[in-house]
């Protein structure tokens, strides 16, 4: 952005003074303007960054004055199991969640991108479970997949599938959850690659046209290379969701059976609010913290490769 | 959850639903045999089985109790029974929650468009000093995860005696970083000259803000508006930690404790549930461009 000229005419010698004093005015109005938000944002973001750090240094449980501990909260995260289990369900859940969400939702705008009757219709189904909030979806799919008197266990006794333990079985719940979150979850990225699809360029189909190329064809060398960064920022972000995932746990499981879905934040949630040691939680937060940050560089020097052979590619 | 109310989500459909206009010569049907395109077969299951759970939620809110605890569980209810509603109306306290829940989020709303438009406006419009440095930090606090700065503003918050009140939501959610740089980006896209010719004739700036760059930002102000009551309404983890007594319950909390609570009263807690969703369902179908629009912004500039 180019640095903003003053909305005043150029002055002659004699206007300078009044030029400065109103200078001082602007950046006083500008001040008073910003600081509301810079109050709240900084106060409640960059402060706890740094207090948090300073309680993973300590043994802390929220109310009496907290003790200097050093390293010891990480060295005991390090051998604590809870946490390294937590650390792996919630990287299965990553894995599960992230290509498969990406991949429907590849699909589907595909599939939802033409101009048929009740196409709108169709969207807006496939949409609709975003917006409803975690709990909400957390609280309905703990009717459905009631073992007792569930709907889904009711339809699958009639066509002779015995009745399933689902979100009670700990060797299915942490795979229910992931279908739960892909209910929900897909109609973000369908949205977007719709959005992405309106863009890819008019005269590149009809010149591949012309060239000759079907449907595979144009598919494969016009319609996905131009969805790539879209792609990039899918899967940026629903890593980062799905690293953060904790109210659908919450109320569905609360980490169970057996820990089976415990995941990081409702590790840190449960040590830092519920064992009330919260130097402890800190500590798996600033854990977590630094696996996003390095998700985050990981993509950002992958799109920026990309988007530099495309460059060339383009030349 | 009727689905006849929705309209064309994109730009690119053209007629709803309604009676098939007479075949026009459409040059990409060429399907044989079927009246209608292909694709149906595929796109209308998938988007029913997205449908199903939502409609299964409606369907057991109207159910009595004794259809609800029958096993194996009807199917469909056999009329429509309130009893669930009239429970968490009446013995719950959802009325309750949902009044804090409403005040959260349009407070929420509120504050997020006047300080997003003040601030935004200051760091596109204004020259300060510091102002590029306290650009970049918001930015870069928007890349902080919340359970880095959730112990600590809950220590804040408790210092400031808002822990169990409706204040320690709202303060926190007041203005996001989002909102700020959103409007900033949105009144750099605005040609400065409609500006430059109100300070000439001598219009303060906060009028100008007020009665020309505003009325010129409906986009960007409806983005900030649905992103932020969607969060704010839809939030689960803040309200846990920051609230105890259940009379400062939000909706989301309360129908999660419910459920915890009544286990066997399904009737009621898919009522309660409906209650929950209703408000982001129906906020969602009535502005459905403008919730799509917002979406895939933040989505394809991030």
């Amino acid at each position: 952005m180019p640095p903003t000229p003053a909305p005043l005419t150029v002055a002659p010698t004699p206007a300078q003074h009044s030029l400065r004093r109103a200078r001082r005015r602007e950046s006083m109005t500008a001040w008073a303007w910003i600081s509301p938000s810079v109050l709240i944002i900084l106060g409640l973001s960059v402060v706890p960054v740094i207090w948090s750090l300073l309680l993973s240094f300590q043994a802390n449980d929220l109310v009496t004055p907290s003790r200097w501990v050093g390293l010891d909260n990480y060295r005991a995260l390090a051998a604590d199991p809870h946490f390294s289990e937590a650390v792996r369900n919630t990287l299965v859940y990553t894995v599960l969640y992230v290509p498969l969400s990406l991949a429907g939702g590849l699909l589907l705008a595909l599939a939802l991108n033409r101009r048929i009757r009740l196409v709108g219709i169709y969207r807006t189904l496939i949409f609709v479970p975003f917006v409803i909030s975690a709990a909400a979806q957390g609280v309905l799919f703990s009717f459905i997949l009631d073992p007792e008197f569930g709907a889904a266990n009711s339809l699958l006794s009639r066509i002779g599938v015995s009745a399933q333990g689902f979100l009670t079985d700990p060797k299915q719940a942490l795979l229910v959850l992931v279908a739960i979150t892909l209910w929900s979850g897909t109609g973000f990225c369908v949205v977007v690659y719709l959005a992405a699809l309106q863009d890819v360029p008019q005269s590149l189909i009809e010149a591949a046209r012309l060239d000759g190329a079907g449907r595979l064809h144009l598919l494969r060398h016009v319609t996905l290379p131009t969805l790539a960064p879209v792609s990039v920022f899918l899967v940026l972000w629903q890593i980062i969701q799905s690293l953060q995932v904790f109210d659908l746990v919450y109320v569905t499981t609360k980490g169970g059976p057996l820990g089976s879905t415990t995941v990081i934040v409702y590790f840190i949630w449960e040590q830092a609010f519920k064992s009330f040691t919260a130097g402890y939680g800190a500590s798996a937060a600033y854990v977590l913290a630094v696996a996003l940050c390095v998700a985050g560089g990981v993509m950002r020097f992958v799109s920026g490769r990309a988007a530099r052979r495309e460059e060339g590619a383009a030349r | 959850m009727t689905a006849t109310t929705v309209g064309p989500t994109t730009t690119t459909t053209g007629n709803g639903p309604g009676p098939a206009p007479a075949a026009e010569p459409a040059p990409g049907r060429r399907r044989r045999g079927l009246p209608f395109s292909g694709w149906h077969l595929l796109l209308a299951p998938l988007a029913l089985l997205f449908a199903i759970p939502l409609i299964w939620l409606l369907l057991s809110s109207v159910m009595s109790d004794a259809e609800i605890n029958k096993f194996p569980p009807a199917l469909w209810p056999s009329g429509i029974h309130l009893d669930g509603y009239r429970y968490v109306l009446g013995n719950a306290m959802f009325p309750r929650w949902f009044l804090n829940s409403l005040i959260v989020s349009v407070v929420a709303v509120a504050s997020n468009l006047l300080f997003g438009a003040l601030g935004g406006y200051a760091f596109a419009r204004m020259r300060f000093g510091g102002s590029k440095i306290l650009l970049m930090l918001m930015l870069a606090t928007m890349a902080i995860p919340f359970q880095l700065t959730m112990i600590p503003t809950f220590l804040v918050m408790k210092r400031l005696g808002l822990i169990d009140t409706l204040g320690a939501l709202i303060v926190p959610s007041l203005v996001t970083p989002f909102a700020v740089f959103l409007l900033r980006q949105f009144f750099l896209s605005l040609p400065r000259e409609l500006e430059e010719a109100a300070w000439i004739d001598g219009c303060s700036r906060l009028r100008v803000l007020f009665t020309i760059v505003l009325p010129l930002s409906r986009p960007a102000l409806s983005t900030v508006a649905v992103l932020t009551f969607l969060t704010t309404w839809n939030d689960l983890t803040w309200p846990l930690i920051a609230i105890n007594h259940d009379t400062q319950y939000t909706l989301q909390l309360g129908l999660t404790t419910f459920q915890g609570q009544h286990h066997t009263k399904w009737s009621a807690v898919m009522a309660g549930n409906v209650i929950t969703v209703l408000p982001v369902l129906l906020a969602f179908l009535g502005a459905q461009k403008s919730f799509i629009r917002s979406i895939t912004s933040t989505g394809l500039k991030g």
